[in-house]
């Protein structure tokens, strides 16, 4: 099926519900296509595009003088659709998504605290990422609020959060974080229990805020895929990739080849890295200590490799704007095959164990199940998603090169177990392994790096990569003189922590570690 | 069970090859650690890590310290869960306004007299982040801090260093 063939359909079922639109659904936003609603139609086309069958993929603002611009982001069929709207500056109220599509509930909440944009409708108003760094009432995303904040002194803890109760009898209240017992990011989380059964988990996040939307204001490309790159440590490779795919596509350049396949290669890298040290992790989370030594052992084997043949362990700043900062020597492709083929190996052997080691079926099956209903309500996204029946994936359903022309296969599972969501682990290492081999055999030549144009100022861009976690989406705005005017970059967290809360429910409380672990969400990336 | 162990014996203790020069040098580093520890921690240094809006990048790194290549419990020193067991405080991230409190309250629990290492570039000067509304930049600004590791992030060997100059001042 061709592109976009749904959309006159579309549009057809939202202009006989009343809800004209404007635009032709050109593509100002590649490979999106834009639409613009009227505000006070905002949640009626939320609604029509629920009953559509479009996946909620985003929601984010800008200040456009006395107004704000407001886009959705949508999905149906590895198809991009942005809604657009414009609201006051002074009565900034619109209808929310949340009561149709759930996962714009926090990304809704991030709005309404950054920018003071209210959404009516909403079922939990509550703040979210605002925590004590900011009085009520004042929004950082404003252009009227200094970037260094208006506070000066010590900053208060956040001690008055309206967390949910549950009550009865022998209900009891655990508070985890935000400083937790390991090496591991910082977030609260609130068990209601009786014995060690949980009723209810209640995530309270926004600890790692930094400012970024902020601080990103005023940077030239080469210092937005610096910070791109540490909005999420262990995704800094997909985070840089997409912001600099944003920026490429307002300014109009398109990076050579050779460049672009690198980019996959170290994306590809990125993900073996990532799941071989949650694989380890998982099945250390139930005791089986075995698997944590064997796999960290492998993941240090590959970081010592990236260091080597990249410059850096986690090859922070490879991407840069236009293309890639670092060309491997002529001897690392064999290098490269040699590894993959060892690495087969191992895991070969590895899996073995793992797949037939009874207490780790004991503990891992039906251990935190996500149904596919719940995930797809939640738009879950990447290894959750996909254990739990919901398969999209960037690199498939729509494709941007250089896995456009690569073999991309996709494990799904129904299970949403701890068990399925570290198979999917399994497999798509080893899936990578394979699109690596391919990326090494077809290796274009050439340059491995154009220079970035000066785009106009107004001229904006959106990208789209599948991280190791799942889908992430970066939007770029351009200002004067090529200096970012907006970025949004949107971790595909937001979508699997909430799933967090639903797989816990029933759940014993010591079973949370490895439900956690299972799951993986960033924090920094969600917190921005 | 007969192949857990094969696979543990085929692969053999990496902690104590060093396959390469990197590893030399991380047993010699190691063993002035051994000795500073012995020396003067009772043969134990209890370390509390706390991200305070690190991007997750220095926690990666602080992870492959237990590694089975680096295994630095070897050493004499391991990562506690609780501030009140801790020696010393690893501190990294640019202090997010939204930690401050946690971070103030995790340095009181830690008994005195403590050390306090700022890892990372942000934890040093605030990094990539700076000082803006949502955070307070480098740690020394809040903290008393003995030493800074710096690096995006730090090496797992960096990180060693930095912990063997923190406990031998």
């Amino acid at each position: 099926m061709s592109r976009f063939e749904w959309l006159e359909e579309y549009r057809a079922r939202l202009e006989a519900g009343g809800v004209p639109l404007q635009g032709d659904g050109g593509t100002r936003l590649p490979p999106a296509r834009v639409i613009q609603v009227e505000a006070d139609d905002w949640g009626r086309a939320g609604r029509y595009s629920a009953a559509f069958g479009c996946r909620w993929a985003g929601v984010w603002a800008e200040q456009r003088g006395g107004r704000f611009g407001l886009y959705c982001l949508l999905e149906y069929r590895g198809d991009y659709l942005i809604l657009e709207t414009e609201l006051p500056l002074a009565a900034p109220l619109i209808a929310s998504h949340a009561p149709v599509y759930p996962a714009a509930d926090r990304q809704e909440r991030h709005l309404q605290d950054l920018f003071g944009i209210r959404f009516g409708q909403h079922p939990d108003a509550r703040r979210w990422v605002r925590h004590a760094a900011w009085p009520a009432g004042r929004y950082p995303l404003r252009d009227d609020f200094p970037l260094n904040g208006e506070v000066l002194e010590e900053t208060p803890p956040d001690d008055d959060y309206p967390f949910s109760r549950v009550q009865g009898a022998g209900v009891y209240e655990i508070p985890v974080g935000p400083v937790h017992a390991g090496i591991i990011e910082p977030g609260h989380f609130r068990f209601q229990a009786v014995g060690e059964r949980v009723l209810k988990l209640e995530e309270r996040l926004g600890y790692l805020h930094k400012g970024i939307e902020k601080i990103a204001v005023g940077r030239d490309p080469v210092g937005l895929a610096r910070l791109a790159g540490r909005i999420s440590g262990d995704t800094t490779v997909a985070h840089t990739w997409a912001a600099c795919l944003a920026m490429e596509r307002a300014a109009g350049v398109e990076v050579p080849s050779r460049g672009v396949a690198l980019r996959a290669l170290l994306a590809e890298r990125e993900r073996v890295a990532n799941h071989l040290g949650d694989i380890g992790a998982i099945c250390n989370d139930v005791g089986f200590a075995f698997a944590l030594v064997q796999f960290s052992r492998l993941r240090e084997l590959w970081l010592r490799r990236n260091h080597e043949l990249f410059g850096h362990r986690l090859m922070m700043d490879r991407i840069v704007p236009g293309g890639v900062a670092v060309e491997p020597e002529p001897a690392a492709v064999g290098l490269l095959q040699e590894d993959h083929r060892l690495l087969r190996d191992e895991l070969g052997a590895l899996y073995d164990i793992l797949e037939d080691h009874p207490s780790l079926e004991d503990r891992l099956l039906t251990t935190g199940r996500l149904t596919p209903e719940t995930a797809h309500r939640l738009g879950c996204l990447g290894y959750v998603g996909r254990a739990s029946g919901q398969g999209f994936d960037v690199r498939q359903a729509s494709p941007h090169p250089p896995y456009d022309r690569l073999p991309v296969v996709v494990p799904l599972f129904r299970e949403g177990d701890v068990a399925a969501r570290l198979r999917v682990r399994m497999e798509e290492t080893l899936n990578s392994l394979d699109l690596l081999d391919r990326l090494l055999l077809q290796l274009p030549e050439g340059g491995i790096v154009r220079e970035m144009s000066v785009p106009a100022a107004g001229a904006r861009g959106i990208g789209m990569v599948e991280g190791w976690r799942g889908e992430i989406v970066c939007y770029v705005r351009f200002g004067e003189k090529g200096r970012i005017a907006r970025f949004f970059p949107r971790d595909p967290s937001w979508f699997n922590w909430p799933a967090l809360e639903q797989i816990m429910l029933g759940n014993i409380v010591p079973d949370f570690p490895v439900c956690n672990k299972s799951v993986n969400g960033s924090y920094s990336g969600h917190d921005l | 069970m007969l192949r857990i162990l094969d696979r543990i014996r085929r692969i053999g203790v990496v902690t104590e090859t060093p396959p390469d020069a990197d590893d030399t040098t991380l047993q010699q580093v190691g063993i002035e650690v051994r000795r500073v520890v012995e020396a003067r921690y009772g043969g134990s240094l209890a370390i509390r890590q706390v991200d305070a809006g690190s991007c997750n990048g220095c926690e990666l790194e602080i992870h492959a310290l237990d590694n089975p290549y680096h295994d630095i419990e070897r050493f004499g020193v391991r990562f506690v869960a609780s501030p009140r067991h801790a020696d010393a405080l690893l501190v990294t991230g640019p202090v997010s306004r939204h930690m401050e409190a946690a971070l103030r309250r995790t340095w009181e629990a830690v008994p005195a007299p403590k050390i306090v290492i700022a890892a990372g570039q942000c934890a040093c000067d605030g990094g990539e982040f700076g000082v803006s509304y949502a955070c307070r930049g480098a740690v020394a600004d809040l903290l008393p801090v003995d030493v800074l590791i710096p690096g995006c992030p730090p090496t797992p060997m960096e990180l060693l260093r930095g912990i063997l100059a923190a406990i031998r001042r």
